[in-house]
């Protein structure tokens, strides 16, 4: 039986939507960006190499935790020793990536971009969606999506140790501190970008102070919250800028590691 | 052909569902009695959503010494002594209880810094005294008692299953007819406007709420709601209507494009520097400083602008006169020939202001400019006239109960009814009196059918309404109702507007009773689902109603007062303050007489200067002091 | 400088109806609420359209124009290009009554459903203090004209005719967010109820509601995704739950 914009009670218009603007653009950039992205990462994530180069570390293989890591790059121990799964070493990076995924998979910005560009649930604003039966997110595996608090806490840890990470880079590759690289500003940034992402996310909005009724009661947590809500409005933005810094970031410790670029080194 | 009729029986019909209606509504109901709320657009929509500026209560939150008496004191100046000292009373003492109590039905008011409800200064209004949220006052007016409404409709629902069982609303439905039985209100008759189906509700008791009538004229800053339905059909059922003359045309509405023709335009435009100009680039405000002004207003441009910074030293600039001196200026400016091609002046902040500050002292007029009129304010003029805005005239009430003097069962609240504003409204006055009227409408109409017995609507009586409705399609080859509403619209506007003379009132009289044939003609094309030249059809017999009360009203008072002015007759009289115009309709026409105004009270005249009573006042009535 | 305009307006009813072509003239500066007028007044008399304000402020003239829900009196003939064909339906998500107007009684009766506002026991007229800053998130709810563009553009409704029933919809969501954040507010389960009565969990914060808000409400980042966050504390949050308990139980809270 025809549901939605052609169930029998509504005006009889047999157009899905009678938008004349292009409003597929939006979907297909957003598709194509995160598919790209997704298959350099998971390329990268199985390249298990060229994401060490002394003092940078790729975002993606940080912190590197298994006993296959690159000699210097494991700042919190090698926990897993090595593992093999049908005679192969497993990366290091796939320890960890999960839990940046989850973080941006469970993100309401990115829920709204991959729902749209995806699922076509909706494609745009006033298009029909081409399923049948929708739920939304009460059931499993979607009423998972409100653990995103958990991913966020998780993702604050992540923050801290990229971080430390470009801090470490302000040494030369003999270790000595008080030197500055192209390298370190590309680390920093991405730490940058990391931290405005996480700032910006509506749970921690929620946490700092979206919770409260009265704010005149907690004035210091009413400041932190209007602070968050500024960039809260922007986060889509640093959505996408992290996401593309951490690619940027990797991509860059990757040319440096496998020798293509030269660290150019400031002082 | 005979059409199947719906019926309903309710104890109380509250026609309108505007501040004034949905008051009326919770005090019938908050007194157990059953209830239908009739409007004409959708539940939430009616005219009140429109009002910005605030609503005057002497809460005294903002300055300690506000409170009733000086509350009183300035309606009773800006409605020059001709309001009906009573509503006036009841209104000032009784505007902050029906503040606060809105509060507890959830809404959220701007506030002080000790958490009261905040209030803003407004023209008249001696104190800061306008509760207020943003511009968007009337939207949370009518949005809380549409809410409480609906809470009142759940404590039914838990307790009988059904949510409707004590109020129900009835959108979109028009009342073509109050129906009475043995001289009191029995019923009222009227079609959804869906359909085109009749409808017959049986009631003792009637609440009008109908509101303003600004749809007779051309510009106006009302809705199509405006229609004077209201007021009509109390002429219809027997009730007056007191002082039809007096409407209040707001100086700045916008007057191109026609799109947005009428819309208005905040006096804090002027507030904030906004200067007045015609074709010519002259600054004409200066031309049109009424001697009793002199010494209050500059009479030169460099002193008025000096104005803006040191406002203890200086007069202030005439921009800033009263609402109807500048409309009056306005007005002559342009039929003098130096108007716009659209009919207006120049009103610029553009030269005074940088563009910042224009966006952020008038953020939601430079929004309306540009959104509606592409219009720049911050670096063009803006293109205005006045605007009809408000009746002050209509249904005579009781002051205590409302109810209509004349027909037993009939109540009337809200701008529908009259009195309350004498010949000139303030500012925020109305939204405070609907609440205060409405209440007292619905408590009153209960007590009314609490005490009568039921009635009984006679099957002549909806015979005879039904035939009313059904006769537009029954025609052929008749008049087209858009066409006759401009044509009604170009003689109010050219003949009955801001500016009067006998000749012109007089030729207005006779077109109109020309009109009033030719409306009896009309025909409607299409059927009766949603058709809006058969809704157009009921509305501008209504108009026609309120056109013929205002002319007939307006060619007899010979004096100018507040919202009236003669070009014959320039000068306030006090003789005429003493006289209210009562409009009666005997089925044919309108007829209007004097009646005396009720004199004031020895303590409220006390409250005021006798020197400036002088003013108003003959010096017997001086003597008198007021009456015992 | 008056312009031909090439209109396609939806005309029908419950049973059937199409786009019927109309050429009309428009002014400088009108709103496609005007040339609808003019049509109506000129060509269609018997054209059904609702509207009140002409001034965005009643939220009575929503439809769709060019597929996007609008309100009538807020779109500028001027924003489309000259030449260009405009296509006017009805809301697409209620049912049709008449032409350009529908039924959105679907509104109201989730209105109804929502607890209204309730005030301390008590608590007397004239009594509360509210700082500014605690009513001023309500406040931006309260701004809400009732127009029903986010209902309409709503997919889970326009696009599922069966969640309506389960479903109260964007509009209903700020109504809730603005009593959940209401510093009067007494009743404490309205986040427990928006998830399992009023179908919180349906909407995947797609935005589409607060692309079509002509008063600019925020209404996902502001209202949805807070309350979602506020759900998540009392349902789904296991330290939060403990917490919660532990508190109870020794009278913290
Ligand atoms: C732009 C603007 C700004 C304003 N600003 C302010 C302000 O800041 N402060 C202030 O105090 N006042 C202001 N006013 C004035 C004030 O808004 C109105 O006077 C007031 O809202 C009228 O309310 P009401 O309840 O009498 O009627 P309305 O709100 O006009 O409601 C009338 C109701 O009656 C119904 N109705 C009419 N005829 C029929 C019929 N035949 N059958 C069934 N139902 C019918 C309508 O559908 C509607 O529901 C402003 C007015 C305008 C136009
Ligand atoms: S954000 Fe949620 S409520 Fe708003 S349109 Fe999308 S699904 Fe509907
Ligand atoms: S929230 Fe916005 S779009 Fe939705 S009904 Fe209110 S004003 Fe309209
Ligand atoms: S909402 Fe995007 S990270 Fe939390
Ligand atoms: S007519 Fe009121 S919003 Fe368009």
């Amino acid at each position: 039986m025809a549901t939605g914009v052609f169930s029998s009670t509504r005006a009889k218009i047999s157009e899905r939507t009678l938008r004349t603007d292009k409003w597929w653009i939006q979907p297909l950039i957003t598709f194509s960006v995160l598919v790209a992205f997704i298959i350099y990462a998971t390329l990268r994530a199985f390249e298990n190499g060229n994401y060490f180069a002394e003092p940078l570390i790729s975002p993606f293989y940080s912190p590197c935790l298994s006993a296959a890591c690159a000699q210097g790059s494991s700042l919190l121990g090698q926990p897993f020793g090595i593992v093999k799964l049908i005679g192969m070493t497993v990366s290091p990076a796939l320890f960890i990536l999960i839990f940046p995924l989850g973080f941006r998979m469970t993100c309401y910005y990115y829920r709204k971009a991959y729902y749209r560009s995806f699922w076509m649930s909706p494609p745009a604003c006033a298009v029909a969606e081409p399923h049948s039966k929708y739920t939304g997110e009460t059931r499993a595996p979607l009423i998972m999506q409100n653990a995103h608090r958990y991913f966020f806490y998780i993702g604050l840890v992540f923050n801290v140790l990229l971080t430390v990470d470009a801090v470490l880079a302000f040494r030369n590759p003999e270790k000595q501190w008080g030197h500055m690289s192209v390298g370190t500003l590309v680390l920093l940034a991405n730490a940058t970008f990391l931290w405005l992402y996480s700032a910006s996310c509506h749970t921690c909005r929620h946490t700092i102070g979206g919770r409260l009724r009265n704010f005149s009661k907690h004035p210091l947590r009413y400041k932190a919250w209007t602070v968050v809500s500024v960039l809260n409005h922007k986060h889509q933005n640093f959505a996408w800028i992290s996401l593309l810094g951490v690619a940027f970031a990797d991509f860059y410790v990757r040319q440096v590691a496998s020798g293509s670029f030269t660290n150019f080194y400031f002082f | 052909m005979t059409i199947e009729i719906e019926r309903h029986k309710y104890d109380i019909l509250v026609i309108g569902a505007g501040g004034a209606g949905l008051r009326a509504a919770v005090e019938a109901r908050e007194a157990g009695l059953r209830v239908a709320i009739i409007c004409k657009s959708l539940f939430g929509k009616a005219h009140t959503v429109m009002a910005e500026g605030g609503a005057a209560a002497s809460m005294g939150n903002v300055n300690e010494n506000d409170n009733w008496m000086v509350h009183f004191r300035d309606t009773m100046r800006g409605g020059k002594f001709l309001n009906h000292y009573r509503m006036a009373e009841l209104h000032a003492k009784e505007s902050p209880d029906r503040i606060w109590e809105l509060e507890m039905w959830g809404a959220l008011f701007d506030r002080t810094k000790e958490g009261k409800i905040s209030q803003r200064n407004f023209g008249g209004h001696e104190y800061p005294r306008l509760a207020h949220v943003g511009d968007r006052t009337g939207l949370e007016l009518i949005r809380t008692m549409q809410q409480r409404i609906v809470a009142l409709q759940q404590i039914d629902k838990a307790e009988t299953g059904n949510a409707e069982s004590n109020i129900k609303v009835f959108a979109e439905l028009t009342i073509t007819e109050i129906l009475k039985e043995g001289g009191k209100v029995s019923g009222a008759y009227g079609y959804w406007r869906e359909n085109g189906k009749e409808v017959l509700f049986e009631a003792p008791a009637i609440v009008l709420a109908t509101g303003g009538v600004g749809k007779t004229f051309k510009i106006t800053s009302n809705s199509w709601e405006g229609t004077g339905d209201g007021h009509a059909l109390a002429l219809k059922a027997g009730a007056n209507l007191v002082d039809m003359e007096f409407l209040q045309f707001h100086p700045t509405g916008m007057v191109w494009p026609p799109s947005v023709r009428g819309i208005l335009v905040t006096e804090s435009v002027r507030g904030e520097g906004g200067v007045l100009t015609n074709t010519n680039g002259e600054r004409f405000m200066f031309k049109y400083i009424p001697d009793v002004f002199k010494d209050k207003y500059a009479d030169n441009e460099a002193e008025a602008d000096r104005w803006y910074v040191d406002q203890d030293n200086n007069r202030r600039p005439p921009e800033l006169l009263p609402r109807d001196e500048v409309s009056r200026a306005i007005n002559s400016e342009v039929k003098a020939g130096r108007g716009t091609e659209h009919g207006g002046v120049f009103l610029d902040v553009s030269k005074r202001l940088s563009a910042e500050v224009i966006k952020k002292r008038l953020p939601s007029m430079w929004h309306q400019f540009y959104e509606l009129a592409g219009v720049d304010i911050t670096k063009e003029a803006m293109e205005v006239g006045p605007t009809c805005h408000y009746v002050m005239g209509g249904v005579e009430v009781e002051p205590d109960t409302a109810a209509a003097v004349g027909v037993p069962g009939l109540y009337a609240a809200g701008e529908c009814a009259g009195g309350m504003h004498g010949s000139n409204r303030l500012g925020g006055n109305s939204l405070t009196d609907l609440l205060v009227f409405g209440r007292r409408a619905g408590m009153a109409a209960a007590a009314y059918v609490k005490s009568a017995g039921t009635t009984q609507v006679s099957q002549s009586a909806v015979q005879a309404a039904s035939l009313r409705i059904q006769a537009p399609f029954t025609r052929t080859g008749g008049e087209n109702p858009y066409k006759l509403h401009q044509e009604l619209q170009e003689i109010t506007h050219n003949l009955v507007g801001i500016i009067r003379t006998k000749t012109e009132l007089d030729d207005a009289i006779v077109k109109i009773t020309e009109l009033r044939k030719r409306i009896a003609n009309i025909t409607v094309s299409g059927n009766r689902e949603f058709n809006p030249g058969f809704h157009l059809s009921f509305d501008l017999d209504n108009m026609l109603l309120i056109a013929e009360s205002t002319a007939k009203s307006a060619v007899l008072r010979e004096e100018s007062r507040g919202g009236h002015t003669r070009d014959d007759f320039p000068k306030m009289s006090t003789t005429w303050r003493q006289i209210n115009n009562i409009s009666s309709f005997d089925g044919t026409q309108v007829n209007v007489s004097q009646q005396p105004l009720p004199v004031l009270p020895k303590e409220l005249f006390d409250l005021f200067d006798p020197h400036e009573l002088e003013k108003y006042m003959t010096p017997e009535e001086l003597a008198k002091g007021g009456s015992n | 400088m008056a312009r031909k305009l090439n209109l396609r307006i939806w005309r029908g009813n419950k049973e059937s109806g199409a786009l019927q072509n109309v050429i009309v003239e428009a002014n400088e500066g009108e709103v496609v609420l005007d040339v609808i007028h003019r049509v109506q007044a000129e060509q269609l008399n018997d054209l059904a359209v609702r509207w009140n304000c002409k001034a965005g402020k009643c939220g009575s003239c929503s439809m769709e124009i060019n597929g996007k829900p609008r309100l009538a009196c807020m779109t500028q003939v001027s924003s489309f290009p000259e030449g260009e064909e405009i296509t006017i339906t009805p809301l697409r998500a209620f049912p049709v009554i008449k032409d350009l107007v529908t039924d959105v009684s679907f509104n109201y009766k989730k209105a109804m459903e929502i607890p209204s506002f309730q005030p301390p026991v008590g608590m007397k007229p004239g009594e509360p203090r509210m700082a500014q800053v605690d009513v001023e998130r309500s406040q931006e709810f309260r701004k809400c004209i009732e127009c029903f563009l986010c209902q309409d553009t709503c997919h889970v409704i326009r696009d599922h005719e069966e969640n309506k029933s389960s479903f109260a919809g964007p509009r209903f969501f700020i109504r809730i967010a603005e009593l959940d954040m209401h510093p009067l507010d007494i009743l404490r389960n309205r986040k427990k109820k928006a998830q399992e009565e009023h179908g919180l969990g349906m909407c995947n914060i797609t935005k589409c509601c607060t692309e079509v808000c002509p008063e600019h409400i925020r209404i996902t980042d502001n209202a949805i995704i807070p309350m979602k966050e506020r759900v998540v504390d009392e349902k789904y949050d296991p330290l939060r739950w403990l917490g919660s308990k532990i508190r109870k139980r020794e009278g913290i809270l």
